[in-house]
């Protein structure tokens, strides 16, 4: 593989992670405030659909991409809507908007399978696209990849550098204390879930407009996704930035695979292509065993150095969801 | 009379409760109009297709029953994780987990000198303790890793759809090249007998009626079933009452896996005689589905799984005559269950305004 | 500034929690709320910071009358409240915790926050590190960081609920010596307590509140007698009782110690015979639960051994004591001690623990009826928990106890219910101490304590008193005790 190949390759990982990016963000946010958005999967695949038709019938990659925000947003307010004023199980709602959005995917696009649509070009960004190595990795892109990577500052910059995410964080973490600072607890929810179901809503514009054009039902091989946003979230911490890591990771595991296909004949493709799954079981462990009772019992029997490292791995590794997270606020 | 002072509010809401059910239904089923419409596709239409479809003839209704034993099999199964409390998304992978052991012991076997029958036994034996080994594992990272079962679950649901591809396209790929038409299908002598000029195996029919029988008293009528109920509904209480909880939500995932199993054991032997990319068909989600629509109750969860089942069958003639994509079913299925979630959610918001706020929290004596 | 409180009534269902509170309090003043549990003190200071509405009445600030809608409302209005358990974000960094609520713009204004936050902390003698996160901090820095924030708002009214449960001899001196200047500086305070011994050293007047009324003020110099007097009312006079027959040790505890996130209970040694029924008094969160927890096996002890009926049973879980005839009956009845959705006679096969696979539901209906007789419960088999009264359920707990048992443990067994469920229950647990089983409970109720126990253990912040002699004890010097007074020096004890 020559130098220039592998340049390439990863410039089509930054490309490629960057409709789970919209979806892990979105989710991130939505999460952040103390909604899961369950739908993800769904939305994900009835936004492809919607954005592909909407572009091709008014030939406005604009238009696609709105469209995509606005379903989002809609079946985001469904969850909202259930789980804060109707106060029912958000993972409820949530898994029957997953499968109901798909399948009304596949039936509403119908007539839009297989055929030719708009899709985004690819605009490099003068003089900085010449640069060596960093200009084709960051700098040769469509305009929703660069789009992805100033969404993961400005969800990072805006959860931990501005006045309102951090009522946001408190609101997903103690809406009981952020009420007394004031918060609008329950208006707070809707709007960053809605917001959030927006971002997710970008992710399938992006891949039916970009990086998958097109329509394929059942093959378009997004089906899926939606579950692999929703653990890499988990994997992210809420943070953007380690949320962005983990899709990237995954992306780049999803173009090993590819790679090592053509080294490795005798490993089936497709086998490559969801080796990240297993990985990302063993990081929700990972993440998640810190927790777990009888590790604290375990480490205490251990010799002090040991301990030491083990609990400095554990707390690095460790991502503790918003407290109130799932949890509904009532105000006396 | 030692009455509770709640018996007469009670009996009010008992007729309020299948009216707003009715509504959700309407609610639906005008949605999917509304969607029919909007496609340019005559609704009245699609829905007598649909029917027909399900039941126009002997072989039609065969093909719903096919599809109804493996789905009324995880149905039953999650009604078993529902009772503790657990949302076991991961029924997929164990479903799929089932098809995989299956078609392993029938490929050890199918060369052997043992009896068919004896084979496909040890083969659905196999399948089911496929799907407890994966349950179990669901199980426990929740136990002791501390990973929420959904997200367990999903991930496992990966890990067992990559098993599936892994084999298809690896060890027991066909000769020649691999393909996502599956593996060779086993000799004839290896499938579950159906009746004449069906594809329906009494046997599927029957063991799917067992397990309902079955988990229908577990969760009715043993001590188990009760204890785990208790574990759902107040784990803290039913640790206090003497209920070890962790031991009983484990338990809990090992019979769903086993009856997850075996549907997909039914259909490696029953449906496809043979490993397929999509061998869970998505029953696992399904199940879900009806379990949620039913309201977990195990009593209605024949009729349902039943109802989901002639969808399933029913929307196969769509794209032919009709040109619609038989998705369709699917989308009743989901407006169905999001309808009677959010009706149900508005019925107790609304009976909760209704209610006086003195007798929602009982304090004191009353007298 | 200056605080009225005029007529405020308040009710909640039927419990008249605050019935005409009139309440002057001018600013600079240092004012102590005392009462016990349940007296109605929390109440009041909810409804002048915003959290709920009183029924009627009037709130006056600086003698303009005001209407408080929400807690931000009330900081706008200059009126702040720090809680028992201070209602900040434990994951975040102090400094956030500090800008967290305060209006602005986009920006954080951290380099600005962190230089008030420094003048301010400086000003008090507070060592609080602005990158530290709350979750490493103690309770009383938690209480600093929120008087530095309400400051920051521009509270001139501040309210404490029970400020000095919790943080160490130190850290009070310093939140003492901070109230003393807020004084100074024209603040006013509130100071909600139950410590006698804080109150009198800290407080320029002190409101005593019982059963949702003000008793009266009171000016320095104090009399404790008189304090303890209007908190619990007359002197209670102790029930007869016919001196326990010895009986078999049943439960013995040598150098027992437990602890949470909150405090410790060290080195407790009792031996309980057969019979016997041992009260545990003390304002809530004084140890008293974590030392019940820790002797039925739900919190594990950090030091000492338990021995149930001789069988040494430390270390073991909770279902092992359960084994071992060990019952714990939890205050939370519909959180921790009912399944709600299930009925009664689902309640009786659960606890009863009928052999074989099947239910005998033919049976459990009978054990259910026959129980229900038995123990008065107003309530039918099918009846589900969650509809019956407190008091009902508070007999179904008991109903649900099997037979025999070693040790009965129970918090609060009477709260909430009327004088006809007290007696019946209390008549049903001496039915069992006549069986021999021993009890050990939990109440704040002064009377219950004194009525029925043998003798008594009194907590307050962690530590224990030796067993004290039921008949031997009034209700003064008890009272005293639980407000943390007459107590031996510490080091001393013991």
């Amino acid at each position: 593989m020559t130098q220039e190949q592998i340049l390439l390759g990863l410039a089509s990982v930054l490309a490629a992670a960057a409709p789970v990016l919209f979806a892990v963000i979105g989710e991130t946010i939505s999460e952040r405030a103390g909604v899961i958005n369950l739908s993800m999967n769904g939305t994900i695949l009835l936004t492809a659909m919607g954005g592909f038709a909407v572009a091709l019938r008014t030939n406005s990659l604009l238009l696609g991409f709105l469209t995509g925000m606005l379903i989002g947003a809609l079946v985001a307010l469904i969850v909202a809507f259930s789980s804060i004023t109707l106060k029912q199980s958000q993972v409820a709602v949530g898994f029957v908007l997953a499968l109901l959005c798909r399948d009304l995917a596949y039936f509403l696009g119908n007539p839009y399978m297989n055929v030719p649509g708009p899709r985004l070009t690819v605009i490099p960004v003068p003089w900085l696209a010449s640069l060596p190595y960093v200009g084709t990795l960051f700098f040769n892109h469509t305009v929703i990849t660069y789009l992805s990577f100033v969404m993961i500052f400005l969800a990072w910059a805006w959860i931990f550098k501005t006045r309102p995410g951090l009522m946001l964080q408190g609101i997903g973490e103690r809406p009981a204390a952020a009420f007394v600072r004031g918060a609008n607890v329950n208006r707070m929810r809707y709007l960053y879930t809605v917001l959030g179901g927006a971002l997710i809503g970008l992710a399938g514009p992006a891949y039916s407009l970009s990086v998958k054009a097109g329509w394929a039902g059942t093959i378009s091989g997004l089906d899926g996704i939606g579950w692999i946003a929703l653990s890499i979230t988990i994997f992210g911490g809420w943070n953007p930035l380690r949320a962005a890591f983990g899709s990237y990771l995954f992306a780049f595991l999803q173009w090993l695979g590819l790679v090592l296909q053509a080294r490795l004949p005798n490993i089936p493709s497709q086998v490559l292509q969801v080796a990240p799954f297993p990985l990302m079981i063993l990081t929700l462990l990972l993440v998640n065993i810190g927790d777990a009772e009888w590790v604290a019992r375990t480490l205490a029997t251990l010799p002090e150095g040991v301990r030491r490292l083990l609990i400095r791995l554990l707390r690095v590794l460790r991502s503790s969801p918003p407290a109130a997270l799932g949890v509904p606020f009532e105000s006396e | 009379m030692n009455r509770s002072p709640h018996t007469p509010s009670r009996k009010r809401i008992d007729w309020i409760t299948p009216l707003f059910q009715l509504a959700a239904l309407l609610l639906a089923l005008l949605f999917t109009t509304l969607m029919l419409l909007a496609v340019g596709a005559p609704p009245l239409q699609a829905y007598l297709n649909i029917l027909k479809g399900a039941f126009s003839n002997v072989n039609s209704v065969a093909n719903m029953l096919v599809v109804w034993a493996p789905l009324l099999l995880t149905t039953v199964g999650v009604l078993i994780t529902f009772s503790a409390g657990l949302w076991n998304i991961g029924v997929e992978g164990q479903v799929t987990l089932g098809a995989i052991f299956t078609t392993w012991v029938l490929r050890l076997l199918q060369e052997s000198a043992l009896p068919p029958w004896l084979i496909i036994l040890l083969a659905m034996l196999a399948g089911m303790l496929g799907g407890a080994v994966w349950a179990a594992l669901a199980g426990a990272l929740k136990t002791f890793g501390g990973v929420n079962e959904i997200f367990g679950g999903l991930g496992l649901n990966f890990v067992a759809t990559a098993l599936t591809l892994w084999l298809i396209f690896g060890p027991w790929k066909r000769p020649g090249t691999g393909s996502m038409s599956g593996t060779l299908p086993f000799p004839e002598t290896l499938w579950l007998p159906t009746l004449s000029g069906l594809r329906l195996s009494p046997w599927s029919l029957a063991l799917a009626l067992l397990a309902l029988a079955a988990v229908y008293l577990l969760l009715r009528g043993t001590r188990f079933g009760l204890r785990l109920k208790a574990v759902g509904k107040n784990m803290r209480a039913a640790y206090l009452l003497g209920i070890p909880t962790w031991q009983h939500m484990m338990a809990s995932f090992l019979l769903c896996g086993l009856l997850a199993g075996l549907a997909g054991a039914l259909q490696v032997t029953a449906v496809y005689h043979r490993l397929i990319p999509s061998i869970s068909s998505g029953y696992g989600f399904l199940g879900l589905l009806v379990a949620m629509l039913v309201n977990y109750q195990a009593i209605w969860a024949a009729p349902v799984a039943l109802f989901f089942a002639a969808l399933n069958i029913g929307s196969i003639q769509l794209p032919i005559v009709l040109r619609l994509d038989s998705s369709l079913a699917g989308v009743l299925q989901g407006l169905l269950v999001l309808f009677v979630l959010l009706v149900e959610g508005a019925r107790q918001q609304i009976m909760k305004r209704l209610r006086p706020p003195d007798e929602s929290v009982p304090v004191e004596e009353r007298t | 500034m200056d605080v009225t409180l005029h007529d405020i009534h308040k009710t909640f269902g039927r419990v008249h929690a605050n019935v005409g509170i009139t309440l002057h309090v001018p600013a600079g003043t240092i004012q102590g709320i005392l009462g016990e549990n349940g007296a109605g003190k929390s109440t009041l200071m909810k409804i002048l910071s915003g959290f709920i509405r009183a029924d009627r009445g009037e709130i006056r600030l600086d003698g303009r009358p005001v209407v408080i809608h929400s807690p931000s409302d009330a900081i706008r209005h200059g009126v702040g409240m720090l809680h028992q358990d201070p209602l900040d974000f434990p994951p975040m960094r102090v400094l956030d915790n500090f800008i967290l609520g305060r209006h602005g713009g986009l920006s954080l204004g951290r380099a600005a926050a962190r230089r008030d936050f420094r003048q301010l902390a400086e000003q008090f003698g507070f060592a609080l590190d602005p990158e530290a996160y709350v979750d490493a901090l103690t309770v009383g820095e938690r209480q600093q960081l929120e008087i530095l924030r309400l400051l920051w708002l521009g509270a001139r009214v501040l309210i404490f609920d029970e400020p000095t449960t919790g943080i160490s001899a130190a850290q009070k001196e310093k939140l003492f010596a901070a109230l003393r200047l807020l004084a100074e500086q024209g603040r006013t305070v509130l100071f909600v307590s139950h410590k006698l011994e804080d109150v009198e050293g800290l407080c320029h007047k002190i409101a005593v509140l019982r059963q949702g009324q003000l008793v009266g003020e009171v000016r320095p110099p104090y009399k404790t007698a008189l304090l303890v007097e209007m908190m619990f009312g007359k002197n209670i006079v102790t029930g007869e009782r016919a001196p326990a027959e010895p009986r078999e040790v049943t439960l013995h505890l040598d150098s027992l110690s437990a602890e949470d996130n909150r405090l410790a209970v060290r080195n407790v040694s009792l031996s309980v015979r057969g019979g016997e029924v041992i009260g545990l008094a003390g304002m809530e969160g004084s140890g008293q639960g974590l030392f019940m927890r820790a002797i039925c096996g739900l919190t594990r002890p950090t030091g000492g051994r338990i021995r149930v009926g001789g069988r040494d049973l430390t270390g073991r879980s909770y279902l092992s004591f359960k084994r071992h005839g060990v019952a714990f009956l939890p205050a939370a009845r519909l959180e921790e001690g009912l399944v709600p959705g299930l009925n009664l006679t689902e309640h009786f096969v659960l606890a009863e623990e009928q052999r074989g696979f099947f239910v005998n539901w033919e049976a459990g209906r009978a054990l259910a009826r026959q129980r229900i007789g038995d123990f008065n419960i107003r309530g039918a088999p099918e009846t589900t928990v969650e509809s019956l009264s407190g008091g009902n359920q508070q007999r179904a707990l008991l109903a649900l106890l099997r037979l025999p048992l070693t040790l009965l443990l129970l918090e609060h067994p009477t709260r909430g219910l009327d004088i006809e469920s007290t007696i019946y229950i209390w008549s049903k647990l001496r039915e069992r101490c006549a069986q021999g089983t021993s009890i050990l409970f939990i109440s704040s109720d002064l009377e219950e304590i004194l009525q029925y126990s043998d003798r008594v253990l009194v907590f307050f912040s962690g530590r224990v008193t030796p067993p004290l002699e039921a008949a031997a004890l009034t209700s003064d010097r008890l009272g005293e005790l639980i407000g943390g007074k007459g107590w031996p020096e510490k080091g001393r004890e013991r």
